[in-house]
């Protein structure tokens, strides 16, 4: 169970997404880059590398000062392994929708646990 | 039966028999204790799922109108990507974490944490600047609604872990731990109850042995006193033998002095029966002088 000091300091909200979620998301005022020069978003188009998505899902894992990361439902469904092993309370990891791919409930790992709770 | 089951390895004592009774008090009132633990953070649990339902749809709402309100901004101003992301540095935007307690268990709540002042003032500036101010509040609120929703799910994730481990323990206690103390306090009984059983039978098997060894010795005694009053009677008979020996010799002079003492008494009786006849005879009134005549009369006669 994550301790009192390790959520205190987490403040930023981290994204993965495409372009238009992103541009939509820094507008807003999420945006930030650290002194050692490390966006807390990535921009997922048709060239990226599952490698990087995968590398960028990992980083913000595990970088301490993120509390809540945001991911692409299309973008998490293309590392859907890695998500659904993502049991961790902290970041915590929601599912957005996209301005192409409109919301399945049905794929959302949280989703898939609860629809599992409630024995359906 | 003490056999049957897992138990504790313990030594069989009156003592153990407390302290484990003491455990099995203390996990039963454990057992009770986490199991309305359980109740409670399940109840919680299943009020947050309905939330963490509800948010994920209405989140689906949301994220649509922010992206149609992204759309209008696109068409009015034109492509703003590349520019918005050069210009972000700083957070403006940011998220504070408090504190919850449920029946325990610190489930983080995250709020939202606005700096005010943004950035991103000159975007929109020739034209469209209507649209992106728009689009900001709108993904503003729709981030709001994420942070909410991250928050339910955070406190999900955590719930979900929690009432997981309150369940082991639940069950660990009531199908281990538990029996596992009553086979333990079962075996204890039986073992001292064997332990009585040896005892009082030990008991008995002494008590026998010293009625026995009792009566053994009263026999002993019996025959031993009987030899020795044979013993005695003998010596004592020996004894007589030799006293009365002895006693002859002692005796004689005294039987003697008895004999004559005796023959004085017959005697004298002799005298008297000799003189009386004479008394009877006589009655005659000089019976006063009776004697005197008498004795002359003897005297006469013979």
């Amino acid at each position: 169970m994550a301790t009192q000091a390790s959520f205190k300091d987490r403040v930023l909200i981290a994204v993965i997404g495409d372009e238009d979620s992103i541009t939509g998301l820094l507008l807003a005022g999420i945006g930030h880059i650290n002194e050692h020069q490390k966006k807390n978003f990535l921009v997922v188009d048709t060239k990226t590398q599952i490698s990087t998505i995968e590398a960028a899902f990992q980083e913000f894992t595990e970088r301490k000062d993120i509390a809540i990361l945001l991911i692409n439902q299309h973008i998490a469904e293309k590392i859907r392994p890695t998500v659904d092993r993502y049991q961790k309370a902290f970041p915590t990891l929601v599912e957005i929708p996209s301005k192409d791919h409109p919301y399945d409930p049905s794929k959302d790992s949280v989703l898939k646990r609860v629809q599992r709770l409630f024995g359906e | 039966m003490s056999g049957s089951g897992a138990r504790e390895n313990i030594f069989a004592t009156r003592m153990a028999l407390t302290n484990t009774k003491l455990r099995l008090k203390g996990a039963e009132t454990g057992h009770s204790l986490l199991a309305r633990k359980r109740d409670a953070l399940t109840t919680r649990f299943r009020a947050i799922l309905k939330k963490v339902d509800e948010a994920k749809r209405k989140m689906g709402r949301v994220m649509q109108l922010a992206s149609f309100s992204m759309a209008e901004v696109t068409y009015t101003t034109g492509d703003i990507s590349y520019l918005v992301q050069e210009q972000a540095k700083l957070a403006t935007f940011r998220v504070k974490a408090k504190q919850e307690n449920v029946s325990g268990v610190l489930l983080p709540a995250f709020d939202v944490d606005r700096v005010p002042g943004s950035d991103f003032n000159l975007t929109g500036l020739g034209r469209g600047g209507q649209q992106v101010l728009r689009a900001k509040e709108v993904y503003a609120k729709a981030i709001e609604t994420l942070v909410e929703l991250a928050s339910l799910q955070t406190a999900f994730t955590i719930l979900d872990e929690v009432i997981r481990a309150t369940n082991r323990r639940v069950n660990a206690i009531e199908h281990v731990i538990i029996p596992r103390l009553d086979n333990t306090i079962k075996y204890i009984m039986s073992e001292l109850d064997e332990m009585d059983r040896e005892e009082f039978f030990r008991l008995k098997k002494v008590q026998g042995k010293k009625k026995r060894d009792a009566a053994n010795a009263a026999q002993l005694k019996a025959i031993q006193d009987e030899l020795e009053n044979a013993r005695a009677a003998e010596e004592a008979s020996a004894a007589e033998a030799t006293e009365s020996a002895t006693e002859n010799s002692v005796e004689n002079p005294e039987q003697s002095n008895v004999e004559e003492a005796e023959e004085s008494v017959v005697e004298e009786s002799a005298v008297e029966s000799a003189v009386e006849p004479t008394d009877a005879a006589g009655e005659d009134p000089f019976a006063t002088s009776g004697d005197l005549l008498s004795t002359k009369d003897e005297d006469v006669i013979f």
